[in-house]
């Protein structure tokens, strides 16, 4: 009864969505208060219903309900308790349900912390993003009911995709769908004013946090993601450019320059038609990310569904929102008044650079992610698009960036003495640059990028510490948590540029048959297989090889690389040994058995690995810290 | 020309080049690092010849695999139903690699051997990746095999 109790749920709610959308929109367009008042307890009574539809499908899971198709596709009954739950938004049905979830609680936090805002305007933002809920829960609802019934039952599930039997997998993709979902607010916001006809600074600067967040939880879910992919796949990298990656990527460097452009058009009112443009950027491409990993239409490592119906229903529900607010901003965009003047030598300039870079950046990853499917469509062939391709020009965008970065916060608003920031900062750009020509001769390999590495991150970071120097030293300046975000996220990116370039350029790796016995060496490292042996875990064999690491001869202990065979459909897994540390990571992956008691084996020593990841930690916390500030909450007298 | 406008003309100049260089960049950076995906049909009948490094794609012919004992090396052939391509690759193969499965792999001709840099396999028996299904038509349907996306592995 449970699972049809959860379809009717998701019913109504979908009713819910449809009230929440026309009622409060039409009000607001003709004024009146009793159809606006709609909007509040519309998305509350939305966030209730779709939530107990999400608990019902956790239930079944719990409980393995091999009756509900979905269930069954995706849990077994050796399946771990933990894993139950990663299993409810393990594959397309469920995951979709996941984003409507957080939809509504977006939705139900914009409702309670909009007080202050007038209520047409409040009435509208509501009004778009129930309409966006009904979109996806008309889909949920239509193409891939999670509440579907098969029959007779089944008595046992096909189980959890293995790969997806991880503790990383529990909170990333719910991390990535707060980021994606999240954008929805700025985009609300932004098609109201349209609606609206005029950009209020106020609305702006209400908004600002919550673009804040959302960019917070995205950079973790995507750094989530990031990790896990580095530890499961079992070979070592970080970053592959694959589309489903590029698919999370995008929204968050459209969401980067939204970031900045909101904070110029919120104090200095330049920029306003350029924000609302990367508002509807940042959320279609979040919508257009949902496209590429759930229609299946690119090969990947994440892709999933392939249902042409599917599909289509997207691309319709795409078609509808990029075109429908692209068609609104063409109509409704600002004209000529935008904001104060400000001269070449500003930072706004700067800020329009940073903004230049980050979009092209994007539009750069969209055309790489996008081309094969273009050339099918065009019958040029099959053809994929390689890392260096991304990975050439994104260095190409980026390095411009950084060059530029420190510049920005020294600089004043409007009009600034271009000598003033540049000889506040010479001698840190002298100190950085130093740094790096010392690196450069004193790298065993991989010279270029790691120089580049230490002297682009020591550059960033001296930048930003000169920022918080004349800041602090200044009586009675003030510092603002958005200060403090701001140097937080920029002192993330140095350490994120350390992480990435010298991983890339100092990383060591072989691959090679190893008897028990035998060792490998690698630098200072030296790797013994000491022998592999078999054991049962709860839901798979696995042969856990034992492998003794010593650093110039002193023991470092030992590690143990798996090779699991998971029970219900016999798929081999390979999950790596880390031994994790702040300079270096040692990374032990089993290949195969070649015979002969020897086994193939990849070892790899990675350096700095985890300044990625603590970048990406450092910026997401920037964002939060930004959020806080109690400016954008102060209330405006009317 | 008054001086803001004198300006304004300067920076819409400078953006016009900025973006014919990076136009210019892009279509370079994406020439060089496309690989077209070709079945062992296709380059039998040369039709691969002029592209260096490529993708094959097709099914793992059974009883192909072979690896000399305590060998990184192995050998396979790699089958579309109308022809067959052997192929070497050095290194670990991803976990979901089997015979008589789908498989892409990344490389170049040499000598009439396919030596690949990069293989990725899918992870069950009755999958086949969208593209190579396309490209092999019905040529696949001889495997008894059908088209449908699902996860497949990543190896290098």
């Amino acid at each position: 009864m449970l699972p049809e109790l959860g379809q009717a749920v998701l019913i109504l709610a979908l009713l819910v969505a449809a009230l929440q959308a026309v009622l409060p929109l039409t009000g607001a367009q003709r004024g009146i208060a009793a159809w606006m008042s709609v909007a509040r307890p519309a998305a509350f009574v939305q966030l209730a219903l779709v939530a107990s539809a999400f608990a019902i499908l956790a239930h079944a899971f719990v409980i393995q309900d091999f009756s509900l198709k979905y269930v069954a596709t995706n849990s077994n009954s050796l399946l771990p308790v933990v894993y139950r739950y990663t299993a409810v938004w393990g594959a397309h049905e469920g995951s979709l349900l996941l984003w409507a979830l957080i939809l509504a609680l977006w939705t139900a936090a914009v409702a309670a912390f909009s007080k202050s805002l007038p209520q047409p305007v409040i009435a509208r933002v509501l009004g778009v993003m129930g309409a966006i809920a009904f979109g996806f829960l008309a889909f949920l609802i239509f193409t891939s009911n999670p509440f579907e019934r098969l029959l007779p039952a089944a008595v046992e599930g096909r189980d959890l995709n293995p790969l997806l039997q991880d503790p990383g997998m529990i909170i990333h993709p719910p991390m990535l769908y707060f980021g994606y979902v999240g954008f929805c607010v700025p985009f609300a916001f932004a098609i109201a004013a349209l609606l609206d006809d005029r950009i209020d600074a106020r609305w702006l600067r209400w908004t600002r946090p919550w673009t804040n967040v959302a960019w917070g939880f995205l950079t973790i879910g995507i750094a989530l993601g990031s990790w896990w992919a580095y530890y499961e796949l079992g070979w070592g990298g970080w970053w592959f450019w694959d589309p489903v990656e590029n698919a999370s990527f995008m929204p968050w460097l459209a969401g980067t320059a939204l970031l900045h452009s909101q904070a110029v058009t919120e104090k200095r009112g330049s920029f306003r038609g350029w924000t609302l443009l990367l508002a509807i950027a940042a959320f279609s491409l979040s919508l257009l990310g949902t496209f590429l990993v759930r229609s299946g239409v690119l090969t990947s490592v994440h892709a999933f569904a392939a249902d042409p119906t599917r599909g289509l229903f997207i691309l319709v529900f795409l078609g509808l929102v990029i075109g429908g607010s692209l068609l609104l901003y063409a109509l409704r965009s600002p004209d000529g008044v935008d904001g104060a003047p400000f001269a070449v030598s500003s930072r706004e300039t700067l800020l329009l650079a940073n903004n230049l870079l980050l979009t092209s950046a994007c539009a750069m990853v969209l055309l790489g992610t996008l081309y094969p499917l273009l050339a099918d469509a065009l019958d040029l062939g099959k053809i994929s698009v390689g890392p260096p391709y991304f990975a050439l020009l994104f260095v190409l965008l980026m390095a411009p960036l950084v060059l530029l970065l420190p510049f920005g916060p020294l600089t004043r608003w409007q009009r600034e003495q271009a000598s003033r920031p540049v000889a506040m900062l010479v001698p840190w750009a002298g100190l950085a640059l130093g740094i790096g020509v010392a690196v450069f001769f004193l790298a065993p390999q991989g010279a270029w990028k790691v120089a580049a590495g230490v002297a682009g991150s020591a550059w960033v970071l001296l930048g930003t510490m000169r920022f918080l120097w004349s800041r602090l030293r200044t009586p009675g300046s003030r510092f603002t948590p958005e200060m403090l975000g701001m140097t937080l996220a920029h002192v993330g990116i140095a350490v994120f540029l350390v992480g990435a370039l010298l991983t890339e350029g100092l990383s060591r790796q072989r691959e090679l048959a190893l008897a028990p016995g035998q060792s490998v060496t690698l630098g200072a490292h030296a790797f013994r297989l000491d022998g592999v042996e078999r054991h049962a875990g709860p839901n798979f064999i696995a042969d856990t090889g034992t492998v003794s690491v010593t650093r110039n001869g002193t023991a470092l202990g030992v590690m143990h690389p798996e090779k699991r065979s998971y029970a219900s459909g016999g798929q081999v897994m390979t999950e790596a040994a880390i031994a994790p540390g702040i300079t270096r990571d040692l990374y032990v992956a089993l290949g195969e058995p070649l015979g002969g008691g020897s086994w193939a084996v990849r070892v790899h020593v990675k350096p700095f690995v985890r300044w990625i990841w603590m970048g990406a930690v450092l910026m997401a916390l920037g964002g939060f810290v930004t959020a806080t500030d109690r400016r954008f909450r102060r209330r405006e007298v009317a | 020309m008054n001086p803001i406008r004198k300006r304004r003309l300067l920076l819409v100049l400078v953006l016009l080049v900025a973006a014919a260089v990076a136009t210019t960049l892009v279509a370079v950076a994406l020439q060089r690092n496309v690989a077209y995906l070709y079945t062992p049909s296709e380059v039998l009948k040369g039709e691969a010849g002029e592209h260096a490094r490529f993708r094959l794609g097709g099914m793992v012919q059974a009883g192909s695999f072979a690896r000399a004992p305590g060998s990184m090396e192995a050998h396979f052939a790699v089958d579309d139903g109308d022809a067959t391509l052997p192929v070497t690759y050095t290194g670990i193969l991803p976990d979901l690699f089997r015979e008589k499965q789908a498989v892409i792999a990344t490389g170049r001709m040499q000598g009439g051997i396919f030596v690949a840099d990069e293989v990725l396999a899918k992870h069950d028996e009755t999958y086949m990746p969208k593209e190579v299904a396309d490209k092999m038509g019905a040529a696949h349907q001889k495997h008894g095999v059908h088209a449908d996306a699902d996860v497949p592995a990543v190896g290098q």
